[in-house]
């Protein structure tokens, strides 16, 4: 009787359903933070426990030209990818919002990029880019284009664009779909009501189609920033942040630096660096693109 | 302002017809409702005036001008959705100022015609709210906003009163009607509701499975109905039918026997016919039909009263108070010019 007594308030019950979730919480996700955080202020080496050095690895991170090359790296990864995935994603939920033949089925070939396991894609990618045996090189070749192979990932730009298209390439799927989510909770009678008052096609999408899905644009951008921002298998994979550095953005320069390389604080310290810039993306979205006042239901 | 007319207008779905070829002349500054039961093809058809679905079959003129492959826009027309269609992301004055804004007009024209428009409606104090913080009745009055504020040439109602609930609803039916006698526009309603159409419509187009049943003023269709159909649709409590045949002398033999006198007409002796008599053309008489009481219900004007008469439902209006009971017999008599004939198989009226 006494135990179930205990059972039956509200509280302990309501602590009690909390538990698993926050043990699960802090067991995978605050425990391994902090210890990331912490191990970016030690000296740590694979192998031998580091001691507290304080604000070094971030000294010395400052004045390494590789670092910040990364960051440089990343950011323009990070912000060409997401104008095209924003861009193409747009314009593919579009279309697939029309009145299309064989719809579901089409719908569902856009999700494929996103349903393969991203270092299956990147292998498939890593032999499209391959010296001698790409795809693009030889049909180029074949229509008369070029007359030698494309050296994709060998020289830095050609590299840097390569990834990047990658990467859209499996980004737009999730942009796409989720936008497509987003129009089709727009009603029809509005674009009826807005083509009798006089909207022409562009205008439609100006004034109701663009407004009516900037709250769902904001969410997918934001996710879609941070996955790119944090990307690692497909650089990993296809270039392993090279040739010369070129295509290494922070999370495979902190990889390198802590596995192979065995500097767990310096590798540490990369990771925690990246820190700031996605809690700076997130709070933009929340504070620039929350939720509109003509979301808010109710009464002034 | 513009007549509008419709002639031989069909529509299919695919391989599904809706409409039927429908002729329908709607004159300038008329008040005209579509009526019928779902799926008769009245809001069709009026998507089709508005130009929101094709038109491949017949004509559509709006004043002089064919209009059949005019975008809607070009039209010169405005239309109050079932739903609103209120723009939710823009204020109850950028919603109404929202065609003026894309045709370029000049601000202060538009101020002005807003404010017009929101003074008519009395939504002045509601002008900077969004739709989301407006009652059902407040947004209904911004979509007719945005309709007036165009001074279209004709106004197409879609069902707009069919999300408020039944007071708000008599309300609006009555400020609709009031705003038409004020502005006198062209105007086309579309409802299911027959009691909208008996109020408000100074025509009533009559639909039934895509095709026009009859056309009329609202009391010319009440008291001289061309068929069953319209005879059954229009009128509340409905329109009572008896099955018989005619017989030699005036009069119609019903199923039990009983003969009930109908005014002279076109229809031969021996004739199966369907006897239409409106509840309150029942009178209680001694000389009448013997019926049985199954249900009584005052309303306090009146008092409805259910019975059986020749194996059917038959229902009484009394203006009169009784002290009917269930079971009892009660006797019903119709005058012969108020007992509407209609064949027995087409359902059209045998006048």
């Amino acid at each position: 009787m006494k135990a179930a007594g205990v059972l039956d308030n509200r509280n302990v019950l309501g602590l009690l359903f909390l538990l698993p979730a926050a043990a699960l919480l802090l067991v995978f996700l605050t425990y391994p933070l902090g210890l990331g955080v912490w191990l970016g202020f030690t000296d740590a080496k694979i192998g031998r426990d580091g001691i507290w050095i304080g604000l070094e690895n971030y000294e010395f991170l400052w004045g390494d030209p590789v670092f910040r090359l990364s960051v440089f790296n990343t950011f323009f990864y990070t912000l060409i990818a997401s104008v095209f995935k924003f861009g193409l994603g747009l314009w593919l939920a579009l279309l697939l919002n029309e009145h299309l033949p064989f719809k579901g089925f089409i719908r569902a070939i856009v999700l494929l990029p996103f349903i393969v396991p991203t270092v299956l894609s990147a292998i498939a990618f890593w032999w499209i880019y391959d010296t001698q045996f790409s795809i693009v090189s030889w049909l180029l070749t074949r229509m008369g284009w070029i007359h030698s192979n494309i050296n994709f990932l060998g020289s830095p730009n050609p590299a840097r664009v390569s990834t990047i298209v990658a990467n859209v390439w499996r980004g737009v799927p999730f942009v796409a779909i989720c936008l497509l989510a987003g129009l089709q909770t727009i009603a029809p009678s509005l674009y009826e009501a807005a083509a009798i008052d006089g909207a022409t096609g562009w205008q439609r999408f100006r004034h109701i189609t663009l407004p009516l899905l900037s709250p769902i644009i904001a969410v997918v951008m934001t996710f879609s920033v941070l996955f790119t921002f944090t990307d690692f298998q497909l650089i990993w994979v296809l270039t392993r942040g090279g040739p010369i550095n070129a295509t290494h953005l922070m999370a495979t320069l902190s990889y390198q630096r802590a596995i192979p390389g065995g500097a767990l604080g310096e590798g540490a310290a990369i990771a925690t660096s990246m820190i700031p810039f996605l809690l700076a993306a997130i709070l933009f979205s929340y504070f620039g693109l929350q939720r509109r006042k003509w979301q808010q239901g109710g009464r002034d | 302002m513009a007549s509008v007319t419709l002639s031989g207008i069909r529509k299919s779905f695919g391989a599904t017809p809706v409409l039927h070829g429908v002729d329908v002349q709607i004159d300038d500054g008329e008040f005209v409702v579509l009526v019928g039961p779902s799926g008769c093809g009245k809001s069709t058809l009026l998507r089709m005036i508005a130009g929101l679905e094709e038109t491949l079959d017949g004509e559509i003129r709006i004043g002089d001008r064919v209009v059949n492959r005019v975008p809607p826009k070009a039209r010169d027309i405005a239309m109050v959705f079932q739903n609103y269609a209120l723009y939710p992301h823009m204020t109850v004055r950028a919603n109404m100022a929202f065609s003026m804004r894309l045709a370029g007009r000049a601000a202060a024209e538009i101020d002005a015609r807003v404010n017009d428009a929101a003074r008519i409606l009395g939504l002045d104090d509601y002008l900077d709210r969004f739709p989301r913080q407006l009652s059902g009745g407040q947004r209904q009055r911004v979509a007719m906003g945005r309709a007036i504020v165009r001074d279209p040439q004709v106004f197409l109602f879609d069902e707009p009163l069919s999300n408020l609930d039944a007071k708000l609803r008599v309300q609006m039916r009555t400020e609709i009607r009031a705003l038409h006698q004020r502005l006198r526009t062209t105007s086309i309603y579309v409802t299911h509701d027959q009691i909208e159409a008996m109020t408000m419509a100074d025509k009533i187009v009559v639909m039934n499975a895509g095709r026009v049943e009859q056309i009329g003023a609202p009391l010319v269709l009440y008291d001289d109905p061309a068929n069953l159909f319209v005879a059954g649709f229009i009128g509340s409590p409905a329109m009572n039918f008896l099955p018989g045949r005619l017989a030699e002398g005036g009069a119609v033999v019903l199923d039990n026997g009983g003969r009930i006198g109908v005014a002279s007409t076109a229809a031969k002796p021996g004739q199966a016919v369907t006897v239409g008599v409106r509840p309150e053309s029942l009178e209680i008489a001694a000389d009448g039909l013997l019926a049985e009481i199954v249900v009584v219900e005052p309303t306090g004007a009146d008092t409805q009263i259910y019975c059986t008469l020749a194996g059917r439902d038959v229902n009484v209006v009394s203006r009169e108070r009784h002290g009917f009971a269930p079971g009892q017999g009660i006797r019903l008599r119709v005058a012969p010019h108020k007992a509407l004939l209609f064949d027995a198989d087409s359902g059209a009226r045998i006048r």
